[in-house]
């Protein structure tokens, strides 16, 4: 059977974010057939839906509403619930985000609803979906399906393919609903992340760890970086040591990452670690012991120094590129 | 203050894992208390001592998950409810142990629920706010800041790295983000103390649910390891080398550059 899939669409920085055309594509897939609806909400959205059409949505619901400035799981809550009740759909697809995250489980328990969380792949399609999702901080990976009720998911950035960008045409209408009684106010958010920079959507990413040893240390890592079209994030060891801020922080506690290229540099492997790379499609590992736990997950290994073999490194690559 | 705070009993991932039979071997594993459940006790703890109250820890899970209960109890927790699930249901999922916490919470009238923000091993991070919906008080995700003035709450939380700064009130649930507070170790005479505290063992019948309404959403179709990637490659040679032959093979043979 075909289903209508909703897909909640996100924003950063006044621009759609790659995962909610990851959406599409999973909504698509489980759709089999039927019908994908984009909903972006917002107090000022609305110019976002035809590039969410040109990715494959079927149409797009917007919502705006002063309320929905800021993300409160009140007021996404009630603009998701009352765009639910519209639509009746029978699946639900939200990106593993900050948002998603948060906002998911409310849906699902309000819709008494299984909910599978962070999916990385889907075999099969329509109601013969299957979710992959990684378990036990990455070391293993389950299978699972909805046994009843709506086919609820959210999936992680990076890991899904989005469909190509095409010109294509559907309708956007907007709904409007009463957003009332938010219990959260929102005073101030300190921005950390680096301008730009999502570090979850990141094709490359140079990271440093302890071995680095120094704010300066990251340089020639930055260097790499930018050479490559990639951004910079570190472990947990740099940021407890102020090398960098914890926004750059990649694993269990802070941003999980799937980048075509990882290259780790002086980062021991840490399974907090490697709960937020260790799905990156090809890793390189850089760390002066041979026995760092990184080298297990790594595709690539330079035993060394990384002060001598990143420099080198970013040579060879001006040599090419 | 009444306080009570989800504790998991999770497998500790910094051990080796084992799957035989499709199902993850437990014999000999190490457990722990989810470390995410270790700040939410932790700040609980610091709540009750700043405004008086109690702090209850519940846990859903088998006759094991008592070492856990009596761990929080060490650290400074006053009681614990363990939700003994074993003889009676088989699977569970989220909804289900969202279900099961909030039916034992609905009459309680706490004023402060903590819970992790993910747990290591099913790491679907969805528990928290599912309880805060079915008992209809707001919540907080990630928090790594709480101050609590009489019913006023003002928290920070991260959100993707940036640090997002709100008011709200109580009664509410937050989930404790990594940051939030350095968890104290029990203390030996906190342990002493702690066999006397009182831990209370309920089943799912004292809490009047009917098999049929946890009945899972969900369902696992199998559990496995990733597919055994081919052994990294350390790469040989002078250092030069090695890095030239690192920039050949990730653009030829990785294709990712
Ligand atoms: C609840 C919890 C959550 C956590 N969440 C996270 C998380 O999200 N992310 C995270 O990263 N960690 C997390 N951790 C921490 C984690 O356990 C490790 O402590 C941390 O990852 C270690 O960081 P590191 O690898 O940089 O440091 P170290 O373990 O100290 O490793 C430094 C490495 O650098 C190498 N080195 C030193 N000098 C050089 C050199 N000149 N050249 C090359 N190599 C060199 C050393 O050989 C060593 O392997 C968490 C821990 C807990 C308990
Ligand atoms: C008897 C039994 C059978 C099970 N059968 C299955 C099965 O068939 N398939 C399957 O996929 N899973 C099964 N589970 C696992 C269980 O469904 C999940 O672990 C549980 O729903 C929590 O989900 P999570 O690990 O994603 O936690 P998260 O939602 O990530 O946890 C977030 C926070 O919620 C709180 N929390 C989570 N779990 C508990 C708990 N048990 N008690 C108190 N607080 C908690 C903690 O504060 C935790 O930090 C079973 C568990 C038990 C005890």
């Amino acid at each position: 059977m075909s289903k209508k899939v909703l897909v909640l669409a996100e924003t950063r920085e006044g621009a759609l974010r790659n995962v909610s055309f990851e959406a599409i594509a999973a909504a698509k897939q489980i759709a089999g057939g039927g019908e994908v609806v984009a909903v972006l909400l917002g107090d000022s959205v609305s110019e976002f839906g035809a590039e969410l059409v040109n990715y494959g949505a079927d149409r797009v619901i917007t919502v705006e509403h002063p309320h929905l400035k800021s993300y409160t799981s009140d007021g996404y809550g009630q603009a998701f619930m009352a765009v639910i009740e519209q639509e009746s759909p029978e699946g639900i697809v939200f990106g593993h985000t900050a948002v998603g995250k948060d906002l998911s489980p409310k849906i699902a328990s309000k819709l008494q609803a299984g909910l599978v969380s962070d999916v990385t792949a889907i075999e099969g399609e329509g109601d013969g979906a299957v979710f992959v999702r990684p378990i036990y901080s990455g070391k293993a990976f389950e299978k699972k399906t909805i046994k009843e009720g709506i086919t609820f998911v959210t999936i992680r950035p990076n890991n899904i393919a989005p469909l190509a960008r095409e010109e294509r045409s559907g309708d956007v209408s907007s709904l409007s609903v009463d957003i009332t009684n938010l219990r959260t106010i929102i005073r101030n958010v300190v921005r950390k992340s680096a301008e730009g920079v999502d570090l979850s959507e990141a094709k490359v990413i140079v990271a440093g760890g302890r071995g680095v040893k120094s704010a300066d240390g990251f340089a020639p890592l930055q260097e790499l970086a930018n050479l490559l079209g990639g951004a910079v994030g570190a472990s947990r060891g740099a940021c407890d040591a102020d090398y960098v801020d914890y926004s750059l922080q990649i694993g269990q506690t802070g941003k999980v990452v799937t980048p075509d290229l990882y290259i780790a540099a002086g980062i021991s492997g840490a399974i907090q670690h490697l709960a937020g790379m260790s799905n990156s499609k090809v890793i390189v590992a850089i760390n002066k012991d041979p026995e760092a736990n990184i080298f297990k997950v790594a595709d690539y290994g330079i035993v060394g120094d990384l002060f001598e073999v990143v420099p080198m490194l970013t040579e060879e690559f001006r040599k090419v590129m | 203050m009444n306080i009570y705070v989800l504790v998991k009993r999770t497998f500790d991932t910094e051990e080796k894992l084992v799957i035989s039979n499709g199902k993850i071997q437990e014999d000999g594993a190490e457990f722990i208390i989810n470390p995410y459940d270790e700040y939410a006790i932790e700040e609980a703890i610091t709540v009750r001592d700043a405004h008086g109250g109690e702090v209850t820890v519940i846990t859903i899970g088998g006759e094991e998950a008592e070492k856990q209960l009596r761990t929080a109890l060490a650290m400074g927790a006053d009681k614990a409810v363990l939700i003994n699930t074993e003889d009676d249901l088989e699977e569970m999922d989220q909804y289900t142990t969202a279900y099961i916490l909030a039916e034992y919470l609905k009459d309680k009238d706490a004023d402060l629920i903590l819970a992790g923000n993910v747990a290591i091993d099913g790491g679907s991070g969805q528990v928290g706010p599912r309880v805060a919906d079915l008992l209809g008080i707001n919540y907080v995700t990630t928090i790594t800041d709480l101050q609590i003035e009489g019913t006023a709450v003002k928290i920070v939380r991260d959100i993707e790295g940036d640090a997002e700064e709100l008011e709200t009130s109580l009664p509410l649930l937050v989930t404790a983000q990594q940051g939030l507070n350095e968890p104290r170790y029990p203390s030996l005479p906190g342990i002493m103390k702690a066999k006397k505290k009182p831990l209370e063992e309920v089943e799912i019948d004292d809490l009047d649910i009917e098999e049929d309404d946890v009945e899972p959403k969900t369902e696992t179709l199998e559990i496995y390891m990733p597919p055994k990637k081919a052994a990294g490659r350390i790469l040989e040679g002078d250092l030069s080398t090695q890095v030239s032959d690192l920039v050949g093979l990730l653009r030829n043979e990785a294709k990712v550059i």
